[in-house]
């Protein structure tokens, strides 16, 4: 084990920080996409990372479907307990606040892990790497095939979501919800209908990015709030509802985590990201592409 | 006051506000001599509101300078150009509306009747008698806008013209030398809105200085003794009523923008 | 908002004051002074909670750090250097208030969901460090031995004597709240609710106040925190995580936040529950707090205390119908 130098182990975490940092930009892609459409944090963003984990640990190896099968049916399980999110905890408020809505999906968020923790019950779950776990070797550095998986996904959501945005007529019509929903309601834009459809888009966002880290990761009921938050971070550092914000916010956020538990501390991991985000609320609340008028523009 | 040499209250001198790209003020300089009723009025967009916004202290303008008393505001937060004598009503009304009228206008007593977090804690005697004083000032002012009777009415109860005639009670709770009016008129029908005029032209009558943003025209040429005219961020006029209602570019600007 | 009157504050004191004597008469609720003990403890931080969120309007999802902070300074400064417990508990509130200042002045100028995620990130950091300083804090093992209270050669050795003593700072932190909601600086923090705009341009300085509440409740939480190391004599981070300071929100939100009592009613409902009255569901109570959560943000906006008005309202529209 000599022959690993520091300038291998950096590499090392440079590669399992974009890796980790692509599932923290995955959620804060879905961070975005709900508060681009409803001016909301959903708080119960990591919920459903959790869910596209343990759902998909259940489909394909305790019901033993194959995963090209079992992928989608659980990014539309998942899909499914964000639709019902908005019908059943952000929908029914009458009055909504700021306040009100926080604490809604803080209870949603809640609900979710304890039924998962009564479903799947406190142990993490492993599930197979899509494609075996032959580590590459580049630059002393142990590269997992599944990290190409998750950066691939990474790649493959912001792709298609550039798409949606720009070039179909309901993507268009909630990016319009965005900037003004009460011309959007005018035009003939149904803007309930919208917001569900953010919270279903953000939902199955989150569920990718849960399937494709348990490979790497684990997963167990528990997971949420702290993904949730790291996402937030890499939301709020990239600038909260800028699409590639969320992408750059989420790798350097990544990055950080992964070099700090490497060469300062392991016992402080999660904290690390913790003190960027405060760092970053306190110093440039309006994060890296932070200027109001250009992330609203900057939609991919 | 002294008459003799009228002094200025407030004086705003190469004031340029910029949002991005935007240039909602440049440079319309003019002066408010102490005691008078003064009008700014312009199109829509004329950047009335943001220089409302700019002398007290809301916005810190990106050039230029507003002096109030003959002090440069610049360095001052709101609630100490509040505290140094400048008050304001919002376009749209800002009350705190689950509060009370009373409540409301106690509010505005905050800065001239200094209590501490520790000393009402504890009940101490004098924070005692500092309520009692704050609920008769508020009392009296509420006689004086002539809704006494509503004292204890939640502020979200009452119809816009009241709700407009309480919040400037609530501004001259802080006993202003200035104060500054949004759109007093705005939305009113006519009786509130002679109502509206008497109460401003009776709070001229105390020594205090009025600055009003207004569309009624009627309203402006009534109580007015100055009017500045905005547009686009710049001025394009100013002086008396009557010099103001028959000047070219004024009414060029007016029909230019409306018609 | 409206005036609370002394009756009300009388009543819950005769209640208090002969809650022991009748628990100790009736066996089924033998263990309910105990019980009450905890709700105590949880009341001086959800009357600090209710003050920041309810009336001031501004949100803290990272109060468990504060109750954290009070009850690590407390066991610390007790254990390892032997200072008298009052004392530390003192030190134990400068600190947590420091903290406070320091954490509170830039958080507080960030709103809503900034606000809150940035409460809800230092909490995290601090149960972090609960863990992590293992030669301070005993890491996850938490610490034993924290000595318990006296007061002047006074030993409070029995569960009876340790209520009192909670229930007495809690009624007067009570009192204090009460004073000062009914005062100016009560007007003030409502006013920064309704319109940080129209607060300030009348005068008050708002970041002043929101700070000064936000350090005020952290002090609350920081005074339980020592209580509580002082009355079970060991301490763990586990009691600190967030979800302690999400069950601080359930308490507030199902009492009612704008309303003093609100904070209280919460504190002792929820208290029961996880003491007592949801042990059948072990840990799965986690889905009974989100459901309740739920429930009441949809259908009790204003909590507990808000039905009476709520059904108020829905009898004199009804009877406007017919």
């Amino acid at each position: 084990m000599e022959t690993i130098t520091l300038t291998g182990q950096i590499f090392q975490y440079l590669v399992t920080g974009i890796t980790v940092g692509s599932v923290y930009a995955m959620v804060a892609v879905g961070f975005n996409i709900i508060y681009n459409v409803t001016e909301i944090i959903n708080f119960a963003q990591g919920e459903f990372v959790m869910l596209g984990g343990l759902i998909m640990v259940f489909l394909h190896v305790a019901v033993g479907l194959p995963l090209i099968l079992a992928f989608p049916a659980t990014v539309a399980l998942v899909t499914l307990v964000g639709v019902l999110l908005d019908r059943l905890a952000i929908n029914p408020i009458r009055r909504p606040t700021v306040l009100s809505l926080i604490i809604a999906t803080i209870a949603a968020s809640i609900l979710i892990k304890g039924t998962a923790m009564f479903i799947w019950g406190k142990d993490p779950f492993d599930l197979p790497a899509f494609s075996g776990r032959d580590p590459i070797i580049v630059l002393g550095a142990v590269i997992q095939p599944q990290y190409f998986w998750v950066i691939g996904f990474l790649v493959l959501i912001v792709i298609v979501l550039t798409f949606f945005f720009e070039r179909t007529i309901i993507g268009k019509a909630m990016s319009a919800c965005a900037d003004n929903p009460d011309a959007a309601s005018l035009v003939g834009i149904d803007v309930k209908r919208m917001v569900l459809l953010s919270f279903a888009l953000s939902a199955a966002i989150g569920a990718v990015a849960g399937i494709t880290m348990t490979p790497i990761a684990l997963m167990e009921y528990d997971r949420g709030a702290m993904l949730a938050i790291k996402g937030f971070g890499a939301a709020v550092l990239g600038g909260l509802g800028s699409f590639p914000g969320a992408v750059i916010g989420g790798l350097i956020l990544g990055v950080i985590e992964s070099l700090g538990a490497g060469l300062i501390s392991s016992g402080y991991k999660d904290a690390f990201a913790l003190i960027v985000l405060l760092f970053v609320l306190f110093f440039k609340p309006s994060g890296i592409f932070g200027n109001i008028e250009i992330s609203k523009i900057k939609r991919f | 006051m002294n008459d003799t040499t009228a002094e200025n209250i407030l004086e705003v001198q190469g004031v340029v506000m910029a949002f991005g790209g935007l240039m909602a003020l440049f440079k319309p300089d003019f002066k408010v001599k102490r005691g008078i009723i003064k009008a700014i009025i312009g199109p829509n967009g004329a950047g009335k509101t943001t220089l409302f916004n700019i002398i007290t202290g809301f916005f810190t303008p990106t050039e230029g300078t507003v002096r109030f008393k003959g002090r440069s505001i610049k360095k001052f937060k709101t609630h100490e150009i509040a505290a140094r004598g400048i008050s304001r009503t919002f376009q749209t009304v800002e009350l705190f509306g689950n509060m009370t009228v009373l409540e409301n206008v106690m509010l505005g007593c905050h800065t001239r009747v200094p209590t501490s977090f520790m000393a009402s804690g504890f009940r101490l005697p004098g924070a005692k008698r500092k309520e009692e004083e704050m609920r008769d000032r508020a009392l009296n002012i509420l006689k004086f806008i002539g809704l006494a009777d509503k004292f204890e009415e939640p502020a979200d109860n009452l119809p816009l013209g009241q709700q407009k005639m309480l919040e400037i009670g609530r501004a001259l709770a802080t006993e202003p030398e200035l104060i500054c009016l949004d759109e007093p008129a705005a939305g009113l029908n006519e009786t509130e809105t002679y109502v509206a005029s008497s109460l401003i032209k009776a709070i001229n009558a105390k020594g205090i200085t009025v600055l009003l943003v207004e569309h009624d025209m009627k309203v402006i040429m009534n109580i007015s003794d100055e009017i500045v005219v905005l547009n686009y961020g710049q001025k394009i006029a100013e002086g008396t009523p009557e010099a103001i209602r028959d000047n070219s570019t004024v009414i060029e600007a007016y029909l230019g923008s409306e018609a | 908002m409206l005036r609370i009157g002394k009756l009300p504050i009388a009543l819950f004191a005769g209640f208090i004051i002969i809650f022991p004597w009748v628990a100790g008469k009736v066996p089924a609720i033998g263990n309910y002074t105990d019980i009450m003990v905890f709700v105590g403890i949880y009341c001086l931080i959800t009357i600090g909670l209710g003050l920041l969120m309810g009336y001031a309007g501004q949100i803290s999802v990272g109060q468990a750090a504060f109750y954290g902070i009070g009850a690590y300074v407390s066991a610390i400064l007790t254990t390892r250097y032997g200072l008298n417990p009052w004392f530390c508990m003192f030190i134990a509130v400068l600190v947590t208030g420091t903290i406070a200042f320091l954490v509170g002045t830039p958080s507080l100028k960030l709103k809503g969901h900034y606000l809150a995620m940035a409460t809800l990130a230092f909490g995290i950091i601090v149960f972090i460090i609960f863990n992590e300083e293992i030669q301070w804090t005993g890491g996850p093992d938490g610490m034993a031995d924290i000595p318990g209270l006296s007061i002047f050669g006074f030993e409070l050795d029995s569960i009876e004597k340790y209520f009192y003593l909670v229930w007495g700072f809690v009624f007067v932190i009570l009192i204090f709240t009460i004073n000062v909601i009914q005062s100016d600086a009560g007007r003030a923090l409502r006013a920064i609710h309704t319109s940080e705009a129209a607060a300030n341009s009348m005068g008050v300085n708002v970041s002043k106040f929101k700070v000064l509440v936000f350090v005020y409740s952290a002090i609350l939480a920081s005074l339980a925190g020592s209580l509580y190391a002082h009355y079970l004599n060991f301490i763990n981070p586990s009691t600190f995580d967030l979800f302690f300071s999400i069950k601080l929100l359930i308490m507030i939100a199902l009492g009612g936040m704008y309303n003093i009592w609100g904070a209280i009613i919460g504190a002792g409902i929820i208290t029961f529950l996880s003491y007592e009255w949801l042990h059948y569901f072990e840990e799965f109570e986690v889905i009974v707090y989100g459901a309740i959560l739920l429930v009441v943000t949809i259908f009790l906006p204003n909590g507990l205390v808000g039905l009476p008005g709520m059904l108020k309202e829905l009898f004199v529209r009804q009877k406007s119908n017919e």
